[in-house]
């Protein structure tokens, strides 16, 4: 796991005072989080429909209440270690833009809330293969607590079609 | 704006649709020789609404357009205009202006002024007016009067032996000025009851009622004030009314209406000044006197017109109540409103109910599944039950997909101007001829239609078509034409693009396809297959890249396009004669018929209507033609196994054995290719759902599907995966032609 260098985190000063809340959740040993704004629902683990010629980290399909829903699994999205799904973990569903799609994640495990100025953007030192992905980072009790930039994350018509 | 005016905006624009479709369409009937009036008439009123909703609005580019064309439409509809080839094909150009003008007010986009402008000076040139193009608005003012100018203009010449007709009920010149703007005034009526009339009992509102009857009444009140109130004749009749009847009945029909009246009014029925009212030119025009005549001559022609009667112009003068000249008759009779009563619904909420059934269909899978595995026997009630029931499923279905079916015709009229344009790029005159206009297809796929016609119809006009020259030295007409053709057959919607042109030169296709590497060298092919050259991507016969065409992105795209749609397309060309292009499309797109196989643990759907048939093979099926590579044998012919598993990444080839089960599908006409599954699991019903928007287009995949337990199985794309699948798209054409 990455441990990016740690600084102490900006006091709230000026602006960015209102509290924005974050879904946080777990994957393998980190803990990552995704602006609560743009989840939909958090579902259990079902099996999925794997598409042909689908990059490796695209789990497939399931069927969200008769929609078709691609699923993407974060472990294998952000480089970490591939792990085979278990019936603990779960599905965020997450909106982004006009797009609808599964993020398999190990566990969701809390809602944090925090300012606009406790994010850190990330330091260009960390050369983990994930760093495009994390969009800030923040300490909340000791932990680090990587935001995810759900735009990178998502894969581009492009990447799907490679 | 408020938002109730944006809705009656909205509600505008939609309409301005089914009028400008009305305009192309009777335009389209004139291009093809027909100039009844009626036609004309229907052109004209499209544009003079559209012209009278966007004055409403102050959308002023569409006013100052719409009204110029209505001008010389209106000139035409009373015969001072002939109407040639040359003058439709202008109304077409400005029908297309038309809807781009609808479009950008719509999206409130700058309207191309200079493009309208252009047209509407030559319009102006057309109806011989000089104050083209200029002011509208002054324009909208002047026009009315014109009618009063023409007449002037010509009863003091008085050449044509015209009878001077005694002016009747003088009105104010205004009166008059408005009375010509109705559309289409057929007949004039003059009713002035007097006092026996209402001494007898009768009532002029019933008279008037049954003028109403005949056709569209424009009624206009007469009324003469007293000078002084206390001269006031209490018995007296001081009302009168004047009726533009739009009317096909003759005029004898409004002497029966009256008939019990006669004697006991002023009645006066004449013909319209039709004739009139859209010469803009005669600026010389004396000033307007207030001694105009109701009953007007049929003006004869300004001299600076550039015209000649059309058989329908009334030459003879229509003195009162004189059988009513044909041009005007049929001028307003709503026969083309004869529509069935509709209700305009949104679309989301028709796609909401669709969805809604699909789930119902998903719903009734897994209740006959669960009731299968309780074993219940099967002349239960339950299972009689659901017999039923998915039997109603099934209407319910097809009755919801006939909401979202539409006729091809909005299609075909987007051609009919993309034909126009190309043909003028090209300079090649150039027919379209439509057939089965009403055929319906999903509006979906009207929607998706619209891009791969396009490319069709210029590739016909660019390429199928020869140019003039060669045309008349072959002996065929000037004109090429196209056909562009909708049907149903069995169970599939079949549109044709065929133009009456060269063919393909097959000779030329086949050798740019070898000198583009797309064919080996010693390749030799028979005529189909060089057909089927012009769908790969990267190929274009055209030695010079024109404008319309020739780029080399062109029919491959096509051709996806169409398969994304689960259809097929099919090439026909006689050199000589022509080449015509089938596109075959299923009925619905969200529901088809599907054999569920499993593959690799996989399950998944291949639609129906791809499978030629199904095999289980036998030794003797499968000859070997290299280390690793086996063809089936199927009644004399050599056919290609692919493994399904293998094609879309699930396993590693298996090898080929005998009772493996095989379908046999054609991924193009003529051709066929094996394909390996595990086992057959069911033939059903399957609801489309797709993919692209939240996922994107994958390689093999048309679609997806939810079955009875729930999951989502894939709906195969049979002949893409054989086309994609690598080494089989020219051994599978060569085997086959064998």
């Amino acid at each position: 796991m990455t441990q990016i260098s740690e600084r102490d985190p900006n006091p709230a000063d000026t602006n960015g005072h209102e509290q924005t809340e974050f879904l946080s959740f777990r994957i393998g040993e980190s803990e990552y989080s995704v602006e609560i704004m743009s989840v939909r629902e958090i579902r259990g683990w079902t099996k999925t429909t794997s598409l042909p010629h689908a990059p490796r980290f695209v789990r497939g399909v399931i069927n969200l209440r008769g929609t078709v829903l691609p699923v993407v699994d974060l472990a294998m999205r952000l480089g970490l270690d591939e792990t085979e799904p278990e019936d603990r973990n779960v599905i965020i569903v997450v909106d982004v833009g006009s797009r609808v799609m599964g993020l398999r994640v190990d566990a969701v495990s809390d809602i944090l809330s925090f300012t606009r100025d406790q994010l850190q953007p990330p330091p260009d030192v960390a050369t983990s293969s994930n760093a495009p992905f994390v969009k800030a980072l923040t300490i909340l009790d000791d932990r680090m607590v990587r935001l995810l930039d759900l735009e990178v994350v998502l894969p581009t018509g492009e990447e799907i079609a490679a | 704006m408020s938002d109730p005016m944006q809705e009656i905006m909205a509600s505008f624009f939609v309409e301005c649709e089914e009028l400008h479709e009305a305009l192309i369409d009777a335009l389209q009937t004139m291009a093809d020789g027909e100039h009844d009036n009626e036609t004309i008439n229907v052109a004209f009123r499209a544009v003079h609404s559209i012209k009278g909703g966007a004055g409403a609005f102050g959308l002023e580019d569409l006013v100052g357009f719409s009204h110029q064309f209505e001008t010389v439409m209106d000139a035409c509809r009373s015969g001072e205009l002939a109407i040639s080839d040359e003058l439709v094909q202008l109304f077409l150009r400005c029908g297309d202006m038309l809807s781009d003008l609808i479009r950008c007010s719509r999206d409130g986009e700058p309207c191309d002024t200079a493009a309208s402008n252009a047209l509407i000076t030559e319009l102006s040139a057309f109806a011989g007016a000089e104050e083209a193009g200029g002011e509208p608005e002054e324009a909208v003012d002047f026009q009315p009067m014109t009618l009063s100018f023409d007449d002037l203009d010509d009863a003091p010449s008085g050449g044509d032996g015209l009878p001077d007709l005694p002016p009747l009920d003088p009105l104010p010149p205004e009166a008059t000025t408005e009375e010509a703007t109705p559309s289409g005034s057929a007949l004039i009526v003059n009713f002035k009851p007097e006092p026996e009339l209402y001494e007898s009992g009768n009532e002029p509102l019933f008279l008037l009622r049954s003028l109403a009857d005949l056709g569209h009444c424009d009624i206009k009140l007469n009324f003469t004030a007293p000078d002084n109130l206390s001269d006031l004749d209490k018995l007296g009749v001081r009302l009168g009314w004047q009726v533009a009847v739009e009317t096909e009945s003759p005029p004898s029909a409004i002497d029966e209406i009256f008939e019990f009246a006669t004697g006991l009014c002023q009645l006066d029925v004449s013909a319209p000044e039709s004739e009139a009212t859209a010469n803009t030119a005669n600026e010389d025009a004396p000033e307007p006197v207030a001694e105009i005549s109701e009953v007007q001559p049929p003006a004869p022609l300004a001299p600076e017109l550039p015209t000649q009667l059309t058989e329908s112009t009334p030459a003879k003068p229509a003195p009162a109540a004189a059988p009513a000249p044909a041009a005007a008759a049929p001028a307003a009779t709503k026969t083309t409103a004869k529509v069935s009563p509709t209700v305009r619904v949104d679309l989301e909420r028709i796609e909401r109910l669709v969805n809604l059934v699909g789930e119902l269909v998903i719903n009734q899978a897994m209740l006959s599944q669960s009731i299968a595995e309780e074993s219940i026997p099967p002349n239960s009630p339950v299972a009689a039950g659901l017999d039923e029931f998915m039997q109603l499923t099934r209407n319910i279905q097809e009755s919801v997909m006939m909401i979202r079916a539409q006729p091809v015709k909005s299609l075909f009229q987007r051609m009919s101007r993309i034909v126009r344009e190309a043909s003028a790029a090209v300079d090649k005159s150039v027919r379209l001829v439509t057939e089965g206009e009403t055929t319906e297809i999903d509006k979906t796929a009207i929607e998706c239609l619209a891009d791969p016609l396009t490319h069709m119809i210029r590739n016909a006009v660019d390429h199928g078509l020869e140019p003039t020259e060669t045309r008349i030295a072959n002996g065929k007409s000037r004109q090429g034409e196209i056909r562009l053709a909708a049907a149903h057959r069995s169970g599939r919607v079949v549109i044709e693009v065929s133009d009456d042109g060269g063919g393909i030169n097959r000779e030329k296709v086949h050798s740019i396809a070898r000198k583009k590497g797309l064919v080996p060298e010693d390749a030799s092919l028979t005529d189909g297959e060089i057909d089927q050259l012009l769908f790969l991507p990267g190929f274009s016969t055209a030695d010079e890249v024109s404008a319309l065409s020739g780029r080399g992105v062109g029919m491959d795209v096509v051709k996806t396009q169409i398969t994304s749609l689960g259809g097929r397309i099919a090439i026909e060309s006689t050199p000589g004669v022509g080449t015509k292009f089938s596109i075959s499309l299923p009925l619905t797109l969200a529901v088809l018929d599907g054999m569920v196989v499993t593959v690799a643990g996989e399950t998944l759907v291949v639609p129906l209507n791809s499978i030629v048939e199904t095999l289980s093979l036998t030794e003797s099926d499968l000859r070997p033609v290299g280390p690793n590579q086996v063809v089936l044998c199927v009644r004399e012919k050599f056919v290609p196994v692919l493994d399904l598993g293998k094609e879309l990444g699930y396993r590693d080839a298996l090898s080929i054995e005998k009772g493996a089960i095989a379908l046999l599908i054609s991924p193009e006409e003529g051709a066929l290719v094996a394909m390996l599954v595990d086992t057959i699991e069911d033939q059903r019903q399957v609801v489309i759902k797709g993919m692209q928007e939240s996922y994107g287009r994958v390689r093999g995949v048309a679609a997806a599907t939810i079955l009875g337990d729930g999951k989502i199985a894939l709906i195969l794309d049979a002949s893409d995966i054989a086309q994609s699948a690598s080494g089989v798209k020219f051994d599978t054409a060569r085997k086959e032609a064998s």
